[in-house]
């Protein structure tokens, strides 16, 4: 075949995805002729989607996304499968992405399994395993005898078997987190009999003991609150309210390759900056195709590169990106404008007048599009 | 026990509340106690409340028993003979005023014929279901409710006849309809507030179908003809206020024709309508511009003794003229005094207004236009009786918004213009649209109303058949004439060098935030900057410094204030609003020193 010539010829021309794509619908018998003018076309359409010098691609990134942002209706929740997760989308959500907000509604992971536990007869049992539970779920009654100073816990043997406690596994987690008490376990029953290692006020420690315990952490991974098994294609999936990838990645079922979470600061310290930039891209995108709305995923991506090109996230407010830019003047423009120019004259800044912002305040032309272009020649 | 709660005061406990209850209602009704006083049990939290003090919103219902309105034949027979009035009612406890507190416990019949034996009320008319100027809108039961609203919006703003003595008043902005005419088709609201005392509208000839596209996006085509025969005419008519006041040191204001030695004199063009007096002559046609009461004040600052010994040539000019883009015939003139005894001229205005292209319309029902054309009369479309629409609407229109009761209307308008007669067409107690078009069979019409038209201007004949009847149109109060603006150059603002706002400042069309952005994105850099070269000014730079030095016209030449003269100077061109902004920053104390760069 000669066409692996014409490949060859346009290998250093079109990128990588662009030459698959015409392999994979390049037809069988395609005589040579009309396989060179495809690629001419290709070319030609490749060459004319690459932005100009002095394109304002920003702008036009920023317009793309705010335009349709204003369309969407303001608080929009949406209901994820059967059982109720409430999570924040529309134009709170997407306002908290590109804000880089530390703490966002709703913490959510798609938690994806190793291939050998992702058929769906353990799905369940694994969720269970995943969720945080405390004593309070496993109770089926706690009663005090004041008598002989006993606080006897009944717990749920049906309970405990799905996530594969036993009651000594429950009476060992108990005495290692709550101190100044004797758990003993009961021979028979699944009963734990507690006891105060101190004999003052010996009452009054066990009758506050008596809520407080309840909210103990036994087992499970903390800080999910829920779980929900998804079903994906042919495997199965579960999604979880609350984030902690940490602890998650201690099972060995979990396929760590492609568990994510949708924290961005979660993501960043456990992957780095490029997995950021990728989530911010994809929690973006997943917001607005929700809405209904089409933007091409260029214009996110400029925006998450501009979020994530200092090495860490930064939101687009004047704690984050604005506070970047180099010029004072574009800087004072947005938002508190003396405190802006009051730190400049402190050290003396001085502003290049490089971008768009500080050339319009000025009236002079801006450094864009057909204000580009300068004279090379030296004018005596 | 229940709690007794008044005006929300505790004030004891019964043993038996819905007793209690009831005798208080009963004694109401009876007489006995206040028809203000309102009761009710509140179950959920065990309280009895009853309500007495003002403020209260009630309403009037009529009280039922075993399923059987207390008023009767009897009652309503009374009545009409003016034997009783709606207060006998009250006291006998036929009507009574329920509030929001006792509505909770009580089961309201819409119609007689909704009674059943649970029922504790009547209502009085289905109208009292919508409110004053919702009543208004003939037909409305057969309307979405949000246009419903929205015609009642409507009608709010129309042109009419608002009062009779407006000959003798001095309104602020006020519109007159020339010939207003009642409705044809009304509701018994029209009735109960006389509106044929104040009518607001006209019943015009309204075809629906579109003319050469002239009435696309809600636009109405208007027939030149009824234009000149007097359709949707209005006077505007508008005050000019101007008072001698008094100022500290026996200082007053003058109203006098203006020395040609006041500061501000404008020319003697702009003062030639004013008399003597220096007030204007009744049925002047003045232009913008010209002086309608002449005025000179006393100096603002008294800053030597000299200007005490009251010279004309120390006074300002203090005239009212009118400003830019007004214009009107001088209608009355008053000379009075206020409050405090000063001196105080009142010049009516008057402006015949002509229906034009842009002035806005609407009929009852929401369904608001602007004239988009106005053909002559030999253009318009004609049915075979040679019958000419004064408007033609769009069929478009209907649809999406479902106002039904506009095309009943419609019909019954045509069916009363005929039979010469009013049609009621009161919320839910309307006429019944298939006794409308039987009426109009009757009368040889097609009865939906439709006729066999043709087009004005060939003759042709239309291929369908066209819905045409009268309705009553309202012109609204907001027309081109005071609205039509423009610039190219003119004044600007004394601080920013920045164009004006706004119409009556004769100002411009402001390129905003989101403007400047498509100028970005297209790349248009020196485009962009010529659109905003309205302030550009050339400011002298010390190359020293860094500072905005001086420029001395005298000598010539620039000088730095810091460096003085022996020092580069180069001029730049920026925005005069960037020059401003250095300054506030000097002001600031943060040094704005600006580093010149050759251009090439």
């Amino acid at each position: 075949m000669t066409t692996t010539k014409l490949f060859n010829e346009y290998k250093e021309l079109l990128p990588e995805k662009v030459l698959d794509d015409i392999k994979k619908y390049l037809p069988d018998k395609c005589t040579d002729a009309k396989a060179k003018i495809i690629f001419e076309t290709v070319y030609g359409e490749y060459k004319r989607s690459i932005a100009n010098p002095g394109e304002s691609v920003g702008l036009i990134s920023a317009e793309s996304i705010g335009e349709p942002g204003t369309q969407m209706t303001l608080n929009t929740f949406h209901f994820a499968g059967v059982a109720e997760m409430n999570v924040t989308t529309g134009l709170p959500r997407l306002i908290e992405i590109l804000d880089g907000r530390k703490t966002i509604k709703t913490k959510m992971m798609e938690v994806y399994l190793k291939k050998s536990h992702s058929s769906g007869k353990e799905v369940k049992k694994i969720a269970e395993l995943l969720k945080e539970t405390t004593l309070k779920e496993f109770l089926k009654e706690i009663s005090i005898n004041i008598m002989n100073m006993q606080m006897t816990i009944e717990l749920d043997e049906n309970k405990m078997k799905s996530v594969g406690l036993t009651t000594n596994k429950i009476t060992k987690t108990l005495s290692k987190l709550v101190k100044g008490f004797k758990f003993k376990e009961d021979k028979k029953d699944p009963v734990i009999i507690v006891t105060p290692s101190s004999k003052d006020e010996a009452l009054n420690t066990i009758y506050k003991l008596k809520e407080t315990i309840k909210h103990v952490y036994i087992s499970g991974i903390k800080g999910i609150t829920q779980v929900l098994p998804v079903k994906r294609g042919d495997e199965h999936v579960i999604v979880t309210a609350g984030t902690n990838l940490k602890d998650l990645f201690k099972h060995d079922f979990v396929d760590t390759e492609r568990t994510i979470s949708n924290d961005l600061y979660e993501m960043e310290s456990m992957f780095g900056i490029e997995v950021a930039r990728q989530i911010i891209i994809n929690e973006v995108f997943k917001v607005l195709d929700a809405q209904g709305i089409n933007i091409d995923v260029r214009h996110i991506m400029l925006v998450s590169d501009a979020m994530t090109m200092s090495g860490s996230v930064l939101g687009i407010n004047r704690y984050g990106i604005v506070k970047e830019k180099p010029s004072v003047l574009a800087r004072a423009s947005f938002e508190t404008p003396i405190t802006h120019i009051i730190n400049a004259s402190l050290v003396g800044e001085v502003d290049k007048l490089n971008s768009v912002i500080e050339n319009v305040m000025m009236n002079q032309a801006i450094p864009v599009g057909t204000g580009l272009p300068g004279l090379i020649t030296k004018v005596k | 026990m229940t709690d007794v709660l008044v005006d929300n005061k505790f004030v004891g406990t019964v043993k038996n509340p819905e007793e209690f209850v009831d005798r208080i209602i009963s004694e109401r009704r009876m007489g006995k106690l206040p028809l203000s006083i309102n009761v009710r049990f509140k179950e959920l939290t065990d309280q009895v409340i009853i309500e007495i003090c003002s403020g209260r919103a009630v309403r009037p219902l009529i009280v039922v028993k075993e399923g059987k309105p207390m008023l009767t034949e009897k009652h309503l027979d009374q009545l009409r003979k003016n034997e009783i009035t709606w207060s006998d009612l009250l006291k006998q406890g036929v009507i009574e005023y329920v509030d929001s507190t006792e509505e909770e416990n009580v089961l309201v019949a819409f119609k007689e014929a909704d009674l059943t034996e649970d029922h504790t009320h009547l209502e009085i008319s289905p109208i009292t279901i919508v409110g004053l100027t919702t009543s208004l809108v003939p037909f409305g039961n057969f309307n979405h409710g949000v246009r419903l609203n929205q015609g009642s919006k409507n009608q709010k703003q129309a042109i009419g006849f608002y009062v009779s003595n407006f000959f003798a008043r001095l309104d602020m902005d006020v519109n007159l309809l020339h010939y207003p005419q009642n409705p044809i088709v009304n509701t018994a609201m029209h009735s109960i507030l006389d509106y044929d005392k104040h009518p607001s509208g006209q019943n015009v000839v309204v075809a629906i179908m579109s003319y050469q596209g002239y009435n696309m996006e809600d636009a109405i085509v208007i027939n030149k003809g009824s234009i000149d025969r007097g359709l949707a005419r209005s006077t505007y008519y508008r005050p000019i206020i101007s008072e001698e006041l008094r100022y500290s040191g026996g200082l007053i204001d003058e109203v006098a024709v203006p020395d040609k030695e006041v500061k501000g004199y404008r020319s003697e063009h702009d003062y030639r309508f004013l008399e003597d007096d220096g007030i204007i002559y009744p049925e002047a046609t003045v232009q913008e511009g010209d002086v309608i009461i002449g005025k000179s004040s006393p100096p603002r600052f008294l800053s030597s003794l000299d200007e005490y010994n009251l010279t004309t040539s120390s006074r300002r000019e203090s005239s009212m003229a009118l400003k830019h883009g007004e214009r009107g015939v001088v209608d009355f003139v008053l000379m009075t005094e206020n409050m405090e005894g000063n001196k105080l001229i009142q010049v009516r205005l008057r402006d015949q207004r002509i229906p034009e292209i842009g002035d806005k319309f609407t009929s009852r029902h929401g369904q608001k236009g602007v004239i988009s054309i106005v053909v002559p009369e030999a253009d318009i479309p004609f049915s075979a009786s040679g019958i000419k629409p004064d408007i033609i609407f769009s069929p478009h229109g209907i649809p999406t918004r479902m106002t039904v009761s506009h095309l009943i209307e419609l019909l019954g308008g045509k069916v009363g213009a005929m039979s010469g007669r009013f049609i009621d067409g009161t919320i839910f107690e309307g006429e019944k649209e298939a006794n409308l078009r039987h009426e109009l069979l009757g009368m040889g019409f097609r009865e939906n109303g439709a006729e066999t038209m043709y087009n004005g201007s060939t003759g042709e004949q239309y291929k369908v058949e066209i819905f045409i009847g009268n309705m009553y149109y309202l012109k609204l109060k907001h027309m081109v004439a005071n609205k039509i603006h423009s610039r190219a150059r003119g004044p600007i603002q004394l601080l920013t060098r920045q164009p004006t706002e706004g119409r009556a400042k004769e100002g411009g069309l402001r390129l905003g935030e989101m403007e400047k952005d498509t100028f970005v994105a297209h790349g248009a850099s020196l485009l962009l900057k010529e659109r905003f070269d309205a302030d550009k000014t050339i400011v002298p730079v010390c190359e020293e410094c860094g500072l905005i030095a001086i420029y001395d016209g005298r000598k010539e030449k620039s000088f730095c204030p810091v460096c003085g003269e022996d020092t580069e100077i180069s001029n730049i061109e920026v925005s005069y609003a960037f020059k401003l902004i250095l300054d506030e920053f000097k002001a600031l104390t943060v040094y704005p020193k600006l580093k010149l760069e050759g251009k090439y």
